[in-house]
């Protein structure tokens, strides 16, 4: 029976989408609260995190693994659209060793008065973090050297690729293009 | 190679929707295509309209994105300590109004009107100009300096590297590269980059 509950632990916390960010990135400079509730489950805070330098392992390729990294912001209309998409190819992969992750791009004075109310709004499951960077020419091409800094962009990273896009995806070609990079 | 065979759909479909984006557009020393374009005020403008100026501060900004609105202030002022050097600023709305009803042309003359702009403020119709000059997001700088008959591309980028706070950007690009081409010199830094709104199409 303790077997058993380990077990369980162990793919609850396996299986939790919000779990692996924490483990490979510093210790941010401050949590927003999207969900108040005392027993809130996970994914009731999100980081935000001064600095690249800071979010950088996120851009580290992990060994099977195909990760998803997604710039946004709230005022970004192109990008608000796409975000069910994540949300669903997020759900589609749960068995599959697919991670996303959510760079949102919001001013950091409107963090709380734009981003919470939208985050508590659409209770998104996918793993958020906020980058609060102005310098973003300091760190545009160490996401991508081919980003010209538009909203939306979408790296695809895995062990031995990486794919970039600048602007838009389809719920289409965001699940062709996972489904064919896991086939790798 | 299997690899890139089954690969090969989805990437041939993302070059697809991306390549707009790439494809085009002016590199620095490149010679830049002068334009006339409706201002807020209903005549049209080009550079040629300017024979006394050395050269130009072409902004692609537009009304909705906030990353323009934060820096709307600050493009007044370039406006205001350049244009009696010879560098006026010329801002020119790339969007398309049907996909971003905020940047329509009646709307763009009541942001003017709201925030006294000093300079023109330009409607690329048919979105004509913002492909040839390969600006993709907005705020997006071309400086382009007068030479003879040619406008000669200087600095390509950003305005300086704070969006949320002008006090705290320490790096004035902008400024930096007129300075120099005011001294008879190259600007050291000729390219950067920056978060912003895409450019609306549909």
């Amino acid at each position: 029976m303790p077997y058993f509950a380990a077990i369980l632990t162990f793919l609850l916390i396996a299986m939790c989408p919000h779990d692996g960010v924490a483990q490979s990135l510093p210790e941010p400079a401050e949590w927003l609260r999207v969900d108040s509730s005392p027993v809130s489950s996970d994914g009731s805070s999100v980081p935000v995190y001064e600095g690249f330098d800071q979010l950088s392992p996120l851009l580290r390729p992990q060994a099977d693994t195909l990760h998803v990294i997604n710039f946004w912001a709230t005022w970004c209309a192109p990008c608000v659209k796409e975000l069910p998409y994540f949300e669903e190819a997020a759900q589609r992969a749960w068995d599959r060793p697919v991670r996303i992750t959510l760079v949102n791009l919001d001013f950091r004075k409107q963090l709380s008065t734009r981003l919470l109310p939208f985050l508590r709004e659409r209770k998104l499951r996918t793993q958020i973090v906020v980058l609060d960077d102005p310098d973003a020419n300091s760190w545009i091409n160490r996401v991508d050297s081919s980003w010209s800094g538009a909203i939306p962009a979408t790296l695809f990273l895995s062990e031995h690729t990486r794919v970039f896009v600048e602007g838009s995806l389809t719920r289409s070609s965001l699940n062709e293009l996972i489904e064919s990079l896991l086939k790798e | 190679m299997t690899m890139k065979n089954r690969l090969l759909p989805a990437l041939l479909l993302f070059v697809a929707t991306t390549m707009p984006l790439i494809a085009g557009g002016y590199e620095v020393g490149d010679s830049a295509t002068d334009f006339s374009l409706k201002n807020v005020d209903g005549r049209n403008v080009a550079m040629a309209d300017y024979p006394d100026a050395k050269g130009f501060i072409i902004i692609f900004t537009c009304n909705h994105c906030p990353y323009s609105v934060a820096y709307e202030d600050r493009i007044i002022a370039l406006d205001n300590k350049y244009k009696p050097k010879g560098f006026p600023v010329i801002a020119i709305n790339p969007n398309d109004p049907a996909v971003q009803p905020q940047d329509s042309f009646e709307k763009m003359k009541t942001r003017a009107k709201e925030k006294d702009f000093t300079f023109p403020y330009l409607f690329d119709e048919g979105q004509i100009v913002y492909p040839k000059y390969g600006a993709t997001r907005t705020p997006h700088v071309f400086i382009l300096e007068k030479n003879d008959e040619e406008y000669l591309v200087r600095y390509i980028g950003a305005i300086d590297n704070n969006y949320g706070d002008a006090d705290a950007a320490d790096e004035r690009y902008v400024e930096h590269a007129v300075d120099a081409l005011l001294r008879g010199d190259q600007p050291e830094t000729t390219f950067t980059k920056a978060i912003g709104c895409t450019i609306k199409k549909q």
